[in-house]
């Protein structure tokens, strides 16, 4: 098969994808574009795509409705763009479209022409009448390579990935030796972006030298750092990309087989990427004879069963075997040795997201964006107290603070920023001193902290350090595998450790066990699972050592976070004479009316819920938290009146 | 056969071998507990055999290096003894040693390890921490005894090598990890009739055989 044929071939479904593009423009009806990823479906987005059909069908306006999926913009969900193309207006962006707004976007916008403002969080492209989406922060300082699409096209319809240069990449890739492939990875230095950080290039030429045995590929979609969903967005959003980045590598390495290992807990991704593999099989572009050529891919969907450990890459393939999810000690690499005893390629989505563009555009405009040693860009899904959370895809090398404070907005309710945790689990939690850090594997590795998959946590003044440390490790430990000693064993001890300190059962001797057992598990673990385990309790101790001295040696929690450390109390000068909301809420009745129907707290009683500081009105806001407990005023209630 | 220098002692083994497995055989003693010399793919679970080898940055485990002409081996620096002792105390810490009624108390391999190791069988700094299992567990053949288990694997692997599909397995996760006895059909079909490898096997005498099918099986059933 010449590259001529090849390319013929391929033009034919380009034709075809321009074509349907084509008609869509000219029938001139509007679309409705709805965010329908499982965040969206999550905030309800089936109820509004359900009130448009309904008040599309009860109006009979004709509109075309377009599930597409993730932005990224989880804070405004669930998002709509409308392109009402005979309004005068652009595309425009909609923001927490519920089902009533649905049915007022209809009337309003659809019927009469009105764009119902309030509702409007920008125009997709620039124009005079409406302010462009673009020119926010959150859009304009994003860079977006792999996540380009998502959001923009409809991930079950084949041609409109083809549409947007689809599929361009792996055609560019087959009409070339699969050495110059592995070439072309190589000069982009693009890093494994599951964590690590390994060179992509490099991994795909040891796999291809190993022997003559037929090599695998495997997508690692095995998501599980709590807070962390980009593999799952991408594999809603635009499967394709994944797909054909995934036979590319395939071409390079010389394998026939690819699986892409989904948690069975992501339903939508795994229907959504069996659906993909369908429709790019039916168009020739996986399975047997790609494109007229020799090369055959059969793509197959493994789903995990829910375990953290199984992203690790040696316990992901004794999972697929159809062994217990564990950890082997490498070497044997997998690309020495993978699964079935093939060599074998295991790389994150992101990863081989990010392939297809690299082909299509060269190593040279991949290696233009981002860094030296880390080139391309980096997907978070930011979380905790900031304002704009979300997926965000930045340069590499861009700092802490510009994505947390210039693309995400920065701290709500005026507080101020305490710490980041990066890295899932397996991070650290960075102080303020940080956050000129540019995000970039060496940096944050340096730093204590790691890219890892991409799971960023941002903490107020009111996050309580051991409480966090307290939390990643009661995650890790509850996952470890429990093979090997320090990581069963060890992270246990952490735990309890940490659950002591925080009921404020701290010992002074705890402080040196805590950091002695942390060096020890991060050497002496068998997987990257247990060397990292320890991290977020040995950045929190060297960063916010002052937090676990004031939880050991003065039983308090300067956060008032640690529930055993701290108590409310009503401030008798700001309490309101006769106003007894706090009483009413309180599930254990431990409010009594003090002297001068003032309201007062029994200590005895309190099980320290928080509910009265919620409801006292904020014009008296008379419930005080405070730590160390003691320090709380104490009231006689008065006796019963008989 | 290579050459290596083990505590500026040279040793002369085939190649092939494992570090731990050349050192053993040479009676130079390293800790272990998981380690099986005929098994393709070290276990490495256990995290004792930790040595020192020149040119390499940090301690490692000698069951998952191979033995290389001229390598220089340690196997009792500060460091390596710091890895293991933690190791051991870690393993302690969820053990209940039983002298009394222990069924290997004459070749208990963790009174060995803490002998060589000079430490306690306590496991002071660390406290010793509570499981929600059971004492003693019934897996029909065998009584297994979730304390006294360090998780080494042994059984689990002998069972697979002897049995193909194995009734023995892992089961659960994290530190509430055991080992389970699972078979598809009726139990009384198991092969365990006639093998009894795993009890043998296990060196802390956490999975003992039956006492009515000691004989019927002719091993050793104690441990």
């Amino acid at each position: 098969m010449s590259r001529v044929d090849i390319k013929k071939r391929f033009t034919l479904i380009q034709r075809e994808a321009a074509r349907r593009a084509e008609e869509k423009k000219t029938e001139g009806i509007p679309t409705i574009y709805i965010v329908m990823s499982t965040c969206g479906l999550a905030s309800g987005a089936a109820e509004t795509k359900q009130a448009f059909e309904e008040a599309l069908s009860h109006k009979s306006i004709e509109a075309r409705i377009v599930p597409v999926g993730c932005l990224g913009h989880c804070y405004a969900e669930p998002l709509v763009v409308i392109d009402h193309p005979t309004s005068g207006f652009p595309p425009i962006c909609y923001h927490q479209v519920s089902a009533a707004r649905a049915q007022v976007l209809v009337g309003s916008y659809l019927e009469k022409g009105d764009p119902v403002f309030k509702y409007v969080l920008g125009a997709t492209e620039e124009n005079d009448l409406i302010p462009a989406v673009m020119d926010f922060p959150r859009f304009n300082l994003e860079q977006r390579l792999v996540m380009e699409q998502c959001g923009r096209i409809n991930p079950d319809d084949i041609y409109q990935y083809v549409a947007e240069g689809g599929y361009e990449g792996l055609v560019k890739a087959l009409a070339s030796d699969p050495e110059e492939v592995i070439a072309e990875i190589e000069t982009s230095g693009l890093r494994g972006r599951g964590g690590a950080g390994f060179p992509a290039g490099r991994k795909w030429r040891l796999a291809r030298g190993a022997g003559p045995d037929e090599k695998i590929v495997i997508c690692n979609a095995d998501e599980g750092d709590p807070g962390a969903y980009m593999d799952r967005t991408i594999l809603e959003s635009n499967p394709h990309q994944l797909l054909e980045g995934l036979a590319i590598c395939a071409y390079a390495i010389g394998a026939n087989q690819a699986t892409v290992y989904v948690r069975a807990e992501y339903p939508l991704a795994v229907k959504t990427i069996q659906q993909a593999i369908k429709s790019s099989e039916k168009l020739s572009l996986l399975g047997s004879s790609i494109l007229g050529t020799s090369f055959n891919l059969e793509v197959i969907v493994f789903q995990g069963s829910g375990a953290f450990v199984c992203g690790e890459e040696t316990a992901l393939i004794q999972s697929i075997e159809g062994k217990r999810g564990m950890p082997q000690h490498r070497p044997p690499y997998p690309v020495e040795k993978g699964l079935w005893g093939r060599p074998t390629v295991v790389n994150n989505v992101k990863t081989l997201s990010s392939v297809p563009s690299i082909m299509n555009r060269g190593a040279a405009w991949f290696r233009s964006i981002g860094t030296e040693n880390s080139p391309g860009t980096a997907i978070f899904s930011v979380v905790g107290n900031v304002v704009h959370p979300g997926l965000v895809e930045i340069a590499m090398g861009t700092s802490l603070r510009t994505l947390i404070f210039d693309v995400c907005g920065g701290i709500p309710k005026k507080k101020s920023f305490k710490a980041v945790q990066i890295g899932g689990p397996s991070g650290g939690c960075l102080p303020e001193s940080f956050l000129d850090t540019p995000i970039d594997f060496d940096s944050l590795t340096e730093a204590g902290a790691m890219m890892g998959s991409g799971g960023m946590v941002v903490m107020d003044e009111n996050s309580c350090m051991v409480d966090v440390s307290r939390y990643f490790l009661d995650f890790t430990q509850k996952e470890s595998c429990g093979k090997c000693t320090f990581c069963r064993i060890g992270t246990r001890h952490l735990l309890t450790i940490l659950d002591r300190i925080t009921k404020g059962e701290g010992r002074e001797e705890d402080l040196g066990l805590l950091e002695t057992l942390s060096e020890d598990i991060k050497s002496g673990s068998l997987c990257g699972l247990g060397k990292t385990a320890p991290n977020p309790v040995l950045t929190s101790l060297k960063y916010f050592l002052d937090e676990y001295e004031a939880h050991i040696r003065e039983k308090r929690c300067p956060a008032l976070k640690c529930r055993a450390l701290t108590a409310f109390y009503i401030d008798l000068e700001k309490c309101a004479r006769g106003c007894d909301v706090c009483v009413g809420c309180c599930p254990v009745e431990a409010i009594f009316t003090a002297t001068g129907r003032k309201k007062a707290i029994d200590q005895e009683l309190c099980v320290k819920c928080g509910e009265c500081m919620v409801v006292c009105p904020p014009e008296y806001d008379a419930v005080e938290k405070i730590s160390p407990p003691e320090l709380a005023p104490i009231i006689e209630r008065p006796p019963e009146k008989k | 056969m290579v050459n290596l220098i083990v505590d500026d002692k040279e040793i002369k083994v085939e190649e092939g071998k494992s570090v731990l497995q050349a050192c053993l055989e040479n009676s130079i003693f390293i800790p272990n507990m998981c380690f099986i010399k005929t098994r393709e793919h070290p276990h490495a679970s256990c995290r004792l055999c930790f040595v020192e080898i020149d040119g390499l940055d940090r301690p490692v485990t000698s069951c998952t290096e191979k033995v290389r002409e001229g390598l220089v081996v340690r196997t009792a620096t500060p460091q390596v003894r710091r890895l293991q002792r933690m190791a051991f105390k870690l393993l302690m810490s969820a053990h209940h040693c039983q002298p009394k009624v222990c069924p290997a108390k004459d070749g208990c391999q963790l009174i060995r390890t803490a002998k060589h190791l000079e430490v306690g069988l306590n496991p002071r700094p660390l406290e010793r921490l509570e499981r929600d299992v059971e004492e003693e567990v019934d897996l029909i053949f065998f009584t297994y005894y979730p304390f006294r288990c360090v998780l080494c694997g042994k059984c689990v692997y002998v069972c697979r090598q002897r049995n193909g599909h194995n009734p023995l397995t892992f089961a659960k996760r994290g530190f509430d990890t055991v080992i389970g006895f699972i078979t598809s059909g009726d139990p009384a079909d198991a092969p365990c009739h006639h093998c009894g490898a795993c009890a043998n096997v296990c060196p802390t005498g956490a999975l003992v055989l039956k006492p009515e099918y000691t004989e019927a099986i002719g091993v050793e059933g104690s441990r």
